[in-house]
């Protein structure tokens, strides 16, 4: 557990040191709310609310995207990673570290989109909604933690870069993030509850009011947790084999 | 005791065997120098006796048990060959951070100022020149107050006081008991640090021996020249007829040019060429050439079991490059 803590603490000393780095997950979804919420839902509490949870969501897909495909698969290009396997520890300290690191990183990356949600738009939350909220967070970023990891463990550092940008936009829209609850157009309410946005903005914005969760999406939320870990632990080992056996 | 061993251990990559059945011990207080051309297979070695790849055959040990078991390597330093450490981060952090993995580090002012980088502490390691970061690299096999430390290449890039003041600090460690296994392609280096030297070339062992009897192997000289027939000629390890030239591989190119001069041998165009450590060991260990056919050329062999051969002072230096096998020459 202590090694744990140093790796994180090294990890995220990398992070802060190009602060640019966090800027990139937290500035799309931060840009989204100033240009599409807060001119059009801003004054309504309810629409506001479910719009923030919205933000937030793709705020922790992005982030959890970006930092682990990308940063996984520059780490990989570094010989500084094989040195470090070199020490008197197994992996699991540098992967609890990195996975610490990635939830700090993710609720960082919230902060413009809440500040914006609470000083711009009407929305409104209990104390006790915001906890659940924040809870919901950690939650909601596994699938995506599992999404980087497959992509940085399998894919080159340019192609990782590339294969990022690619997803998360589809996966946003076509999750419904950028439409208030269930009031997309026809064909994105068709596919939503199959992919993983879904259910992870779902899941927010029952946390934050009173949606009912449809177990469509919950259902496939959980496929794809189990998909993710499966072609994230795949990838490990590959990458193990091919590097390190 | 055996701090470090590898047992008929190879290592494929695809086609490519880059480790064929190597036997090394390394035992405590021993400084043993890995010299090979690059390429040879030395890395591959290091990456097996440090845990971070798994031999295709054969095993190795690190203080008698896996080395990709973390509690095996509690007691080994090592350098990496690629000096990657993380630019962002400040020296006195890489030296925290690696410090942090040891039950009893050294302390971090101890440790750069024994490695010449006590005024470095507060710089980011991306803004140090190359032999500051090779220096620091070589420094973090140290953290931990390792009993065995592997380091590969670790002068490689550096000037020549950077790379003296390096050896001294893997001399000092040496004195202190400290057991090396250094890997190099040069033979200066190893002269300079080691006592016993294993040479790999092509992946295998090709002498494990004394500083002195692979300095001599080393020290092989190519005399060549166009020329009909030769007499048996003393002293030549090899002889090659290549494009109508005959190389003859010699340890004492003086004697043999007398040689060739007292036995009248009509020969034009005469060269005297020193081989470099790559030519000298694979020239003699090299299978035949074809048109070769010469009493020094000999046939492909099996592995060499240079580890196991006596060497006795008398023990001709060329037998041990040949893996045992008498020169015939």
């Amino acid at each position: 557990m202590h090694l744990a803590l140093v790796h994180t603490r090294y990890q995220l000393l990398e992070i802060v040191r190009i602060p640019v780095a966090i800027f990139g997950s937290a500035f799309f979804p931060a840009a989204a709310m100033l240009f599409f919420v807060v001119p059009f839902a801003g004054k309504d509490p309810v629409g506001a609310t479910y719009a923030t949870a919205s933000m937030v969501t793709f705020s922790v897909m992005s982030a959890n995207i970006f930092q682990y495909g990308i940063g996984v698969a520059e780490d990989r290009d570094q010989p500084w990673n094989p040195y470090t396997r070199t020490l008197p520890a197994g992996s699991a300290p540098r992967f609890a570290g990195r996975v610490l690191a990635g939830l700090v990183i993710t609720y960082v990356s919230l902060i413009p989109v809440v500040v914006i949600s609470a000083t711009l738009t009407a929305a409104r939350i209990t104390p006790a909604a915001f906890l659940l909220a924040a809870v919901t967070v950690a939650v909601v970023s596994v699938p995506f933690t599992l999404m980087g990891l497959a992509i940085g463990y399998s894919l080159p550092s340019k192609a990782a870069i590339v294969v990022a940008q690619l997803v998360f936009f589809p996966l946003a829209f076509g999750g419904g993030l950028l439409s208030a609850p269930d009031e997309a157009p026809g064909f994105i309410e068709a596919v939503a509850p199959y992919l993983p946005t879904r259910g992870a903005v779902e899941l927010m914005w029952a946390a934050v009011g009173d949606y009912p969760v449809r177990p469509l999406s919950l259902a496939m939320l959980g496929v794809w947790v189990v998909v993710m870990a499966g072609l994230a632990g795949w990838a490990y080992r590959r990458d193990e084999g091919r590097r390190f056996s | 005791m055996i701090l470090a061993r590898a047992v008929q251990a190879s290592r494929r990559y695809g086609d490519v065997l880059a480790l064929d059945r190597v036997d090394l011990d390394v035992r405590a207080g021993e400084l043993v120098g890995l010299l090979g051309p690059n390429g040879a297979g030395k890395s591959t070695l290091m990456n097996l006796l440090v845990g971070l790849r798994r031999p295709t055959s054969g095993r190795v040990e690190l203080f008698d048990g896996d080395p990709r078991d973390p509690a095996s390597r509690r007691q080994v330093g090592v350098t990496p060959q690629e000096t990657g450490l993380p630019g962002t981060l400040r020296v006195g952090e890489v030296v925290d951070f690696v410090a942090a993995h040891y039950p009893d580090p050294v302390p971090r002012g101890e440790l750069l100022d024994r490695f010449g980088l006590s005024d470095q502490v507060r710089r980011q390691t991306g803004g140090l020149s190359g032999g500051q970061r090779r220096r620091l690299a070589v420094a973090l096999a140290f953290v931990g107050r390792p009993r065995l430390v592997l380091l590969d290449e670790p002068t490689t890039g550096l000037d020549v006081e950077a790379r003296h003041t390096l050896w001294d600090a893997v001399r000092a460690f040496h004195a202190d008991g400290g057991t090396v296994l250094l890997s190099s392609h040069y033979l200066e280096e190893v002269e300079a640090l080691a006592h016993r030297v294993v040479v790999i070339g092509q992946g295998r062992v090709l002498a494990d021996d004394t500083v002195d009897a692979v300095r001599a192997v080393v020290g092989v000289r190519r005399v060549s020249l166009v020329a009909d027939d030769l007499p048996e000629l003393p002293g030549v390890v090899r002889t090659e007829r290549v494009d109508g030239r005959v190389h003859l591989l010699t340890t004492d190119a003086d004697q043999l040019v007398r040689e060739l001069v007292t036995a009248g041998v009509a020969f034009t165009d005469l060269e005297v060429r020193p081989t470099s450590l790559e030519e000298a060991f694979l020239a003699i260990t090299a299978e035949e050439q074809p048109g070769g056919g010469t009493p020094a050329a000999r046939q492909g062999d099996g592995p060499p079991d240079a580890g196991s051969r006596p060497s006795g002072p008398g023990d001709r230096p060329t037998t041990a490059a040949a893996g045992g096998r008498p020169a015939t020459a």
